[in-house]
């Protein structure tokens, strides 16, 4: 009986991230402007993302830029993350981190919700995106904008991504979380109206995206209250794509025909076969 | 959950001799992946989180136990750790993954969903052991 070359006993790993690549990717990373490569730059939502507490509720305000490196990737993308239908979320960071955190959080909480048979409240997401993010010891880069309306009142948290978390009436987060934070110093205060709340979220990503390079394209809002949400997207086109004042387009006869010869071609049918289509 | 006293516990927790054999499947030197052969390649984890997130699900359980022990005595653990035990040995063929709902049920991660559910899930691995040298192997005959 012939054996082939061993191959040794396959262990089950219990899945979730493999780092099986890390040595490799060090090695690649220590030598590779050597050879006049650059590493590829991960995607990041270079942002302004800030939240502020209304009198009924929940502002939360994102600008649509993502960038890769120097190159804007994405100029109108989604950073509100929906996390359960009173619960909304900002990111900030690694668009895939931030993507896929919210996600997987969400479908927590739509378990825990369904077997505790109550709506979700702000904490507990909260509570379960702190203890994600410190596991992986900020290396899931997602800071994050926590906002929603529950059982409780309105409530708002900011997450950084090694775990910690703030809870306070107005938060601000992303590369333009300076800009917006200056207006929000200004012009805040506790128990405003929904319309002042909303102007104010949207001059302070105003703010940001003007003032910051990693931020830009639109404003988005969402308005969180107590049984009903408004996702506007966009809010406001603070940046329109300019419109082309001219036309490359020549009129018909803008060339002269100088000269006008017809050849016609004499072809005869040799061969006439039927092949009939694979469709299966 | 932390609880005064709980880094004595931890300590002994982590096994860190031949964390990554520098044989790959075939039993040679894979450099493509592990890179040379060093002593210093075997001995330290490739990223920092390596070793953490080894044994995460072992020290969670650890921890938890130890808390359970705290707060209700002994026979607490000691007959969740018989019920898990139990669990466990439910599996099917030794080359075929099983699903261990058994064991998500007791320990409350079937309503969960974390990175484990999502990246490199072991239904969906491309490779299989082959069947016959599992089995030897599972029966001590190998």
């Amino acid at each position: 009986r012939r054996i082939m070359a061993t191959v040794s006993v396959c262990k089950y790993y219990p899945g979730g991230f493999s780092f099986d690549n890390c040595k490799r990717n060090a090695l690649l990373e220590a030598d590779i402007s050597k050879l006049g490569f650059s590493s590829p730059a991960a995607r990041k939502t270079g942002t302004t993302i800030c939240g502020v507490v209304y009198k009924d509720g929940v502002v939360l305000g994102a600008d649509t830029r993502a960038t890769e490196g120097m190159i804007v990737a994405d100029k109108n993308c989604s950073k509100i993350h929906y996390i359960s239908p009173n619960i909304y979320c900002c990111g900030a960071g690694t668009a895939a981190d931030t993507e896929m955190t919210t996600q997987i959080i969400s479908s927590n909480l739509e378990l825990h919700s369904l077997s505790t048979g109550r709506l979700p409240r702000v904490a507990t997401a909260n509570r379960m995106l702190k203890q994600m993010l410190f596991r992986y010891q900020g290396y899931i880069g997602a800071a994050l904008v926590l906002g929603g309306v529950d059982c409780n009142g309105p409530h708002l948290y900011s997450i950084y991504p090694h775990g910690s978390t703030d809870k306070l009436p107005y938060v601000t987060m992303g590369s333009g979380s300076l800009a917006a934070m200056a207006v929000f110093e200004d012009r805040y205060r506790p128990n405003m109206e929904e319309e002042e709340a909303k102007r104010l979220v949207r001059d302070a990503i105003a703010a940001g995206i003007f003032n910051d390079l990693g931020s830009g394209s639109n404003i988005d809002l969402c308005v969180i209250t107590k049984g009903k949400v408004d996702y506007l997207r966009p809010h406001d086109v603070a940046n329109k794509k300019g419109v082309r004042t001219g036309s490359y387009r020549y009129k018909h006869g803008t060339t002269g025909v100088l000269t006008k010869t017809v050849t016609p071609l004499n072809l005869e049918v040799v061969e006439e076969s039927v092949q009939t289509m694979d469709t299966s | 959950m932390n609880t005064r006293g709980l880094r004595s516990q931890l300590k002994d927790s982590v096994p860190v001799t031949g964390l990554c054999p520098q044989a790959g499947p075939y039993g040679v030197q894979d450099s493509l992946r592990r890179g040379f052969s060093s002593v210093k390649n075997e001995l330290l984890p490739s990223h920092p989180l390596e070793l953490s997130e080894k044994n995460f699900q072992l020290n969670q359980d650890k921890m938890n136990f130890n808390t359970l022990r705290n707060i209700q005595g002994l026979h607490a653990p000691l007959k969740l750790q018989m019920e898990y035990r139990a669990a466990r040995q439910i599996q099917r063929l030794p080359f075929l993954p099983s699903s261990n709902l058994a064991l998500d049920t007791l320990r409350g991660s079937d309503d969960t969903i974390g990175f484990e559910d999502i990246l490199n899930d072991p239904v969906q691995s491309e490779m299989m052991g082959d069947p016959h040298i599992m089995t030897e192997y599972k029966l001590g005959v190998l």
